[in-house]
């Protein structure tokens, strides 16, 4: 995982690099070795935070899968069927499947026995992620999906390449253009966008009240949300944005760790896919707020309060132990949180009044650039 | 007027013979019940021509018939080749309790029968149950005419009694046959006639044993060694097993003049030196005449043998199967994948030498997995069918950690596996329990003995159920191998465009090849770290 790379790997080099691996394990076998392909570990140990590049990555530590081992033959057999399986699709051009339609494709018992290729979705999609990482592919460019959650509004217009459909993200109503489960560049791709910058919230609520508002027409930005946590799309969009368009990134969440913990999600990357940082990291993204000084900055009302739990005094030592949290701005922001003893959910601001998120706040915050990087 | 009393049960007073005893305690003998009776009749019978033979030099051919008369009656008929027995002496051996060559008082060697009841014993109860007499015929010589004898056994005086007798031809050079209707009741499952004919035939393989049963099955156990085993030659007494009563008696009886030459003349592996030892710690001059030995004298000489050290008692007394032979029977008997057998060194119980022989079949198709393991127990190549709680020789396969030897065991209990034992004891005198001869009693030596050949034999059948597990685990892993390979071959034939049926070929050399190496792997993850680098030190905290 050691190139940085923007553009991912179309369909045909994804062909090539699987038929490169297995022309490795065909060798190995015609020379009378044991078949071996690597498999970067996708373990906790194997994680680090690359802190110039800002993103949690995965690290150098790869296994070894060989054929001839009585615990990892069935694996071996079991990635190259999937391998087998993914090129196939390739050659089909076939529509880009869910990993559960994947399961089905693969699902079978192996001649004259009883024995399942597969036993279930959870084995075929520990392979999937497997070839993902020893091919250096995203499960999109595999020609899979992981279900999209997000939506956006904002002056974009993109061609959704396998219908041929342009679409105007200013023109999709109250309800917003969904998130595509691909939005690689050979599905998805940028016509022109005149947005200033990007602004991400993390609550669909807050995104729906903003967008019936029309802030994105007001403030000239694209605006997104993933729903709370992002899926991969939303994250590799974002990523897309930042690396094409150019433009700053505002990230508007709870004033909680979870709010603080999703806006690290979409800037460093995530610790179980940390071997996606790099094409779904967004370094240059900005915590907007809401922050525990904007309480008084901004008079919010007391019923905007949460008493905070024992839950998230835990989570915020454990967040504060995180390598990406360790700049003095979010050490000095989690002890203040402490301190306040309370959480802000970004809905609660419609207390101060229903147009203060659109018209107040966020254009205050983005003019004096109060942000935590 | 204790004396009127006393004189009037001197009126009562009678000897009862042996045999009227035996009438009323007939279970003392293994006729308890109808089942049992048949078989201790075919034993009794089987056990005096096996002995007959050997003591003749004769290979011994044995014909054993159980016909059904009518309803719980039985005619049955033991026929061998041995040397037959004088038309004078066959009234006394069939029709006389306690009469017979084997009974012996001081040493002695190691035979079946021991105290001659046995056969009479199976007349007398014939006798009892259908009024019949049996039928006895024997010839000595191919010149001879064969005798027949009708004889019953008077009850009251101890004696046979021909009730008929004639000369007849018959069509063998030698041999006795006897022929005895009984009450009794047949039964073909465990302790049965066929399963005491196939193991005896297990621990004499010198012999041949044909049987036919009351259905007219004819099963036939072969010879498996050609030659007859070692004599057992007679022995004089070992000091360590001579009890008070027999000493005194012996030093009464003897012609020696001095109590030394009395020592080295009458005793068992007794020289100059240990008489001398011996004499020295009782404090008696080795020239006192043995008859003149006083009553605290014997005493102290007694104690004085048994606490010399002596050179265990002389083998020649013994005659044991031998380990290879034993194996080679075990397996002609058994479809077995593995046979292992021990004879141990001559070993003492209070004086009697004698020798334990362990043998050890397991796996192959008639045994099973779950089952208690079978333990069969001889003495003297006899086996013993009842009592085998009570057995010395039951007690030692139980002491035995079997689990680390490859069977499966519940704390003191017979293992479970598929696997025969066979505990033979032989022996100048084993020590029944009882004189139906179903048990050894338990002495610690004899546990011991048996013990040690058990675990030198378990740990032959450990190596072996290793063996065999790790080429059950090979061949798991081979067909594991085999499978994934028809798939692999697939998808490497659909990624590369090369010819499946040729991958599929390689897999098959390469599979042989790596399992022939031993090259498999086992581990989990084989890590392979490229380049060194701090990890930072984070706990996990989920996202997605």
């Amino acid at each position: 995982m050691a190139t940085e790379k923007i553009k991912g790997k179309s369909r045909q080099e994804v062909k090539e690099s699987l038929e490169a691996q297995a022309k490795d394990v065909l060798a190995a076998i015609n020379d009378m070795k044991n078949p071996k392909v690597s498999i970067p570990l996708r373990t906790l140990t194997n994680v680090y935070f690359d802190a110039k590049a800002k993103m949690i990555k995965l690290g150098d530590k790869a296994g070894s899968r060989t054929f001839y081992n009585v615990n990892q033959a069935k694996k071996f057999m079991q990635t190259m069927l999937v391998a087998a399986q993914i090129k196939g699709l390739i050659l089909q051009n076939s529509p880009t499947l869910d990993t559960r339609q994947l399961f089905y494709l693969l699902r079978g018992t192996m001649p004259n026995s009883s024995e399942d290729k597969f036993d279930d979705q959870e084995e075929s999609d520990a392979i999937i992620e497997d070839v993902e990482v020893m091919i250096d592919a995203l499960r999109e460019e595999l020609g899979l999906i992981a279900v999209p959650k997000g939506v956006i509004a904002g002056p974009l217009t993109v061609e959704d390449t396998a219908t041929g459909d342009i679409i105007d993200y200013t023109k999709m109503g109250t309800a917003g253009g969904a998130i595509p489960a691909s939005v690689e560049p050979e599905n998805f791709k940028f016509n022109k966008c005149s947005a200033d910058y990007i602004l991400v919230v993390e609550k669909y609520a807050v995104w729906n009240l903003l967008n019936q508002q029309r802030f994105w027409e007001k403030n000239n930005c694209i605006l997104m949300t993933g729903k709370g946590q992002p899926a991969r799309a939303e994250r590799r969009l974002l990523a897309r944005f930042e690396k094409e368009l150019k433009i700053p990134i505002y990230v508007f969440c709870d004033m909680d760790v979870y709010g603080y913990y999703i806006y690290s999600v979409y800037k460093q990357g995530s610790i179980n896919l940390a071997f996606f940082s790099e094409k779904a990291a967004a370094p240059s993204a900005k915590y907007i707020g809401f922050n525990v000084d904007d309480y008084t900055k901004f008079k919010l009302p007391k019923s905007a309060l949460i008493k905070m739990t024992e839950d998230d005094l835990k989570r915020i030592k454990e967040v504060k132990g995180y390598d990406w949290f360790k700049s003095k701005d979010w050490q000095d922001e989690l002890d203040k949180l402490v301190k306040f003893g309370y959480t802000i959910e970004s809905d609660a601001l419609v207390a101060k009044s229903i147009d203060f998120t659109a018209k107040t706040y966020l254009p205050t915050k983005i003019k004096n650039k109060e942000w935590i990087d | 007027m204790p004396e009127l009393k006393a004189e009037e049960f001197a009126k009562q007073q009678r000897s009862i013979s042996v045999a009227e005893f035996f009438e009323k305690n007939r279970h003392l003998l293994g006729f308890d019940n109808a089942i049992k009776a048949l078989l201790t009749t075919v034993k009794e019978a089987v056990d005096n021509s096996l002995d007959a033979c050997e003591d003749a030099d004769i290979l011994p051919e044995i014909f054993v018939k159980i016909e059904e008369l009518s309803t719980n009656k039985y005619k049955i008929i033991v026929e061998d080749n041995g040397p037959g027995i004088v038309k004078a002496q066959i009234g006394p051996v069939f029709g006389k309790l306690l009469y017979g060559s084997k009974f012996q008082t001081f040493g002695g060697k190691q035979g079946r029968g021991q105290q001659g009841i046995g056969i009479s014993a199976a007349v007398l109860y014939s006798q009892m149950t259908t009024g019949k007499p049996a039928k006895i015929i024997s010839k000595i010589g191919p010149k001879e005419k064969a005798h027949c004898f009708l004889l019953k056994i008077s009850i009251e005086k101890n004696d046979p009694e021909i009730v008929g007798e004639e000369e007849l031809d018959w069509d063998k050079d030698h041999g006795t046959r006897i022929e005895l209707d009984m009450e009794a009741k047949y039964v073909e499952k465990r302790a049965s006639v066929l399963e005491y004919l196939k193991e005896t035939a297990v621990v004499n393989p010198h012999a041949k044993i044909t049987y036919i049963d009351p259905l007219k099955q004819k099963y036939e156990f072969k010879r498996v060694v050609e030659e007859l085993p070692k004599k057992a030659e007679k022995v004089k007494p070992h000091p360590y097993g001579v009890e008070l009563g027999p000493l005194l008696r012996m030093l009464k009886a003897t012609s020696a003049r001095t109590i030394k030459s009395f020592l080295t003349t009458e005793f068992d592996k007794v020289g100059a030196g240990t008489a001398d030892l011996i004499l020295r710690a009782a404090e008696i001059d080795p020239r006192v005449m043995p008859r003149l030995l006083s009553l605290e004298s014997a005493e102290k000489l007694l104690k004085s043998m048994q606490g010399t050290k002596i050179m265990v008692p002389s083998t020649t007394c013994l005659s044991p199967i031998g380990a290879d032979t034993l194996m080679k029977s075990l397996e002609a008997e058994y479809n077995l994948e593995f046979v292992h057998a021990v004879t141990r060194p001559a070993s003492v119980y209070r004086g009697n030498s004698f020798q334990i022989e362990v043998a050890i079949g397991y796996g192959g198709p008639e045994l099973t997995q779950d089952q208690p393991v079978k333990v069969f127990r001889f003495a003297n190549r006899v086996p013993l069918l009842y009592q085998q709680g009570a057995c010395a020789l039951t007690k030692a396969v139980t002491a035995v950690e079997w689990k680390s030897y490859g069977l499966q065991q519940s704390g003191d209990n017979i293992p479970n596996g598929p696997a025969i034992i066979i505990v033979h004891m032989a022996s100048v005198w084993a020590p029944f329990t009882s004189e139906s001869k179903e048990a050894i009693a338990n002495y610690d030596e004899i546990i011991k003995e048996a013990k040690l050949a058990l675990q030198e034999c378990g740990r032959q059948l450990q190596s072996f159920v290793g063996k065999r597990q790790r080429h059950a685990l090979a061949k798991k892993k081979a067909d594991m191998f085999k499978l994934y390979s028809i798939e692999l071959a697939e998808a490497l034939s659909n990624l590369t465009g090369a010819k499946k049926e040729d991958i599929q070929a390689k897999l098959v050399k390469l599979t042989d090849e790596m399992l022939k190496l031993g090259a498999i792997e086992d581990n989990e993850v084989k890590e392979e770290v490229k380049v060194k680098r701090k990890v930072g030190a984070f706990k996990g905290g989920d996202d997605e």
